[in-house]
């Protein structure tokens, strides 16, 4: 198996940098009466303050891999390092942003947003003291910079939820977790259900965000537009390659590279010959079960990225 | 189907476009009389119509998926049946005491209001309250009781949906529980708890508890695993999740609940209340029953479900208030 592979590291690095560390990666789930394997040795390293955005055709895996690294399933095998510590359960180096439930319901906005706060500071008992009260101003007026910078308005902090439009929830989802200033910010295609004019302004938003604070945000989504724009790396996950051995089962990274050479990217990103030539990249590179690509032949430019393969997979 | 009421201005001759031409050729035939004559039928048929195209409409509202109501309108719907109730009632009751002027069975509002006034004159035994007020104090504090230990149910289900130690432990055996007919249980109850309060109120938990008991569990069941995640990253612990998470996001839902099983709990305390008491609203229905003291039994169920009814109304303008984010988006 992977152990006895071949492992090609592009760059020396020191193991502390890395943020996130994945290493010979699988996932299994019974699937009529047999282990089916969904992620098939997944090797990725990322740095503090890198975006990277994951695609991948439907039922590739990308959901699998978000869970496994928030926690809240474990790998059948391999190493999951999440700030060089492996990963037990959900915890606080993990802030999340679902597609929906993105706040608590029962919570005004401000509420939602200091509720880790809340948390931290008093634990199960809640404010009963008048010294709390001074600590929830505290925390109000943190969140308040919090509710300024996501764009939304001074009123809407005493608002519920559900008197929030689509995008203002994900933004107040996103304030949430970043005040709890987590080591990675996952996002589950977190602008999926909103439309299209919407799903702009976030994207703008997030990359915003991301360029102030430069935390590091692992983004995964099915549009390869969106992916391209937010990342500055773009990881494809695809079950759709060929490898020597025949056969094969579950998704590996096929493609992982920067998507810019200049940071910030320039506005009309999208429409740069850079991103048509990355997404026509992608598009022959895997994506769809039509164009398969070899193993050997995996687009792996980016810096960190590295792999393991078996002997069988890569025959010499 | 659509239901759909009949276009107005329309002629009752005719309909489809075929006739419409004929009767252009007649109006050349017979100008004056074909256009009177086709005028008053027009007019007959809307006065002849009118009345049926309001009960038309009646009757489209009645399926109507998004209808606006006036505040009047749904005032009156609302009471329709009180009326239709009260109005009945009145008319049998009427007709009976016309036979017979001292008719028991169904009793006329002065004898009613009689029954009650005797019962808040009247004193009983004890010589310190009207018959009414022991009878309400002796039912309301087992009632309050009761209703007050169906929470640590409330608890059960809570822990039972979120966490898999309480939920093996404890999911069949309330389930098995809860299908055993509370009420077979009542001479069991009797007999290791003697005749006292204990047995009535040991009735009222375990014939209503499983109910709560499960119902929280699937409410706690179907809370989104993506809120529980949200909030282990925001650093929460597993009572954190308990009681600052799931509680408050089933709360609203525990309440209805709670509200909606004000009736089983008042079914049992009446069934305990009937077979083993010397006071309380049961055991004065039941003892009033032996005299037909029909009076007496009509009163008192009034003012029961009246406050019964007040109470219900009571803890929905409360969740309503509390709760405003209940049951959206």
């Amino acid at each position: 198996m992977a152990e006895q592979g071949v492992r090609e590291v592009t760059e020396e690095n020191t193991q502390a940098s890395f943020v996130l560390e994945l290493q010979d990666v699988y996932q299994r789930y019974p699937d009529s009466g047999r282990l089916k394997t969904v992620l098939n040795d997944i090797d990725l390293r990322v740095r503090q303050g890198e975006f990277v955005s994951i695609v991948g055709p439907t039922g590739c895996g990308k959901s699998t891999m978000f869970r496994m690294i928030a926690g809240i399933e474990q790998p059948a095998s391999g190493t999951l390092l999440v700030d060089g510590k492996p990963v037990l359960g959900p915890s606080r180096n993990c802030g999340v942003v679902f597609q929906q439930y993105s706040q608590f319901p029962f919570l005004t906005v401000l509420e939602n947003i200091t509720f880790g706060l809340r948390l931290e500071a008093f634990g199960l008992a809640g404010n009963l003291l008048a010294i709390h009260r001074r600590r929830i101003k505290e925390f109000n007026e943190r969140a308040m910079r919090y509710v300024d910078q996501v764009g939304l308005s001074p009123d809407d902090a005493f608002k519920y939820p559900h008197q929030l439009s689509g995008g203002m929830r994900q933004r107040v989802a996103v304030a949430q977790a970043m005040i709890m200033e987590p080591k990675i910010l996952l996002m589950d295609e977190p602008f999926g259900a909103l439309d299209p004019a919407t799903r702009e302004v976030m994207q703008l938003f997030i990359l915003d965000m991301w360029q102030r604070t430069r935390s590091t945000v692992l983004f995964v989504t099915h549009d390869l537009e969106e992916a391209l724009f937010v990342g500055s790396r773009v990881i494809l996950m695809s079950p759709h390659y060929e490898t020597d051995n025949g056969s094969h089962e579950g998704a590996k990274i096929v493609l992982d590279c920067q998507t810019s050479s200049v940071s910030p990217k320039p506005t009309d990103y999208k429409y740069s010959p850079e991103c048509n030539a990355l997404m026509k990249a992608i598009r022959e590179g895997g994506y769809s079960s039509s164009n398969k690509v070899h193993i050997r032949g995996f687009n792996l430019r980016h810096a960190d990225s590295f792999r393991t393969v078996t002997p069988e997979e890569w025959r010499r | 189907m659509r239901l759909r009421a009949p276009r107005e201005g329309r002629p009752f001759i005719s309909s489809d476009q075929q006739s419409c031409d004929d009767r252009g050729k007649e109006a050349i035939m017979w100008p004056i009389t074909s256009k009177v004559m086709f005028e008053a039928a027009n007019e007959l048929w809307h006065i002849l119509w009118f009345p049926f195209a309001l009960v038309w409409k009646e009757i489209c509202l009645i399926f109507s998926l998004s209808p606006k109501f006036s505040k009047k309108r749904v005032f009156f719907l609302s009471s329709f049946l009180f009326l239709v109730v009260i109005v009945s009632y009145l008319y049998i009751s009427h007709e009976r005491h016309i036979e017979n002027p001292r008719d028991k069975v169904v009793p006329s509002v002065t004898q009613i209001v009689d029954a009650f006034k005797s019962s808040v004159t009247e004193l009983d035994r004890s010589k310190k309250h009207c018959i009414l007020v022991t009878d309400m104090i002796a039912s309301s504090t087992r009632f309050a009781i009761g209703f007050l230990l169906l929470l640590p149910g409330v608890w059960l289900g809570l822990h039972m949906g979120l966490f898999p130690w309480f939920e093996a432990s404890f999911l069949r055996f309330v389930t098995f529980f809860d299908k055993v007919p509370a009420l077979t249980l009542l001479p069991i109850l009797f007999i290791a708890f003697g005749l006292d309060e204990t047995a009535k109120i040991a009735l009222i938990v375990i014939g209503v508890s499983p109910t709560i008991v499960l119902d929280t569990y699937l409410k706690a069941k179907a809370i989104p695993r993506e809120m529980i995640v949200k909030g282990l990253t925001l650093g929460a612990s597993q009572f954190e999740i308990a009681y600052k998470i799931a509680l408050p996001m089933v709360l609203p839902s525990i309440l209805d609940n709670l509200r909606l099983s004000l009736k089983p709990v008042m079914l049992f305390l009446l069934v305990g209340e009937s077979l083993a008491a010397t006071s309380g609203m049961g055991y004065r229905i039941f003892v009033v029953r032996r005299y037909m003291a029909m009076d007496t039994i009509i009163a008192y169920i009034a003012i029961m479900s009246a406050i019964l009814f007040l109470i219900d109304v009571a803890m929905k303008q409360f969740i309503v208030w509390k709760y405003p984010w209940q049951n959206k988006g």
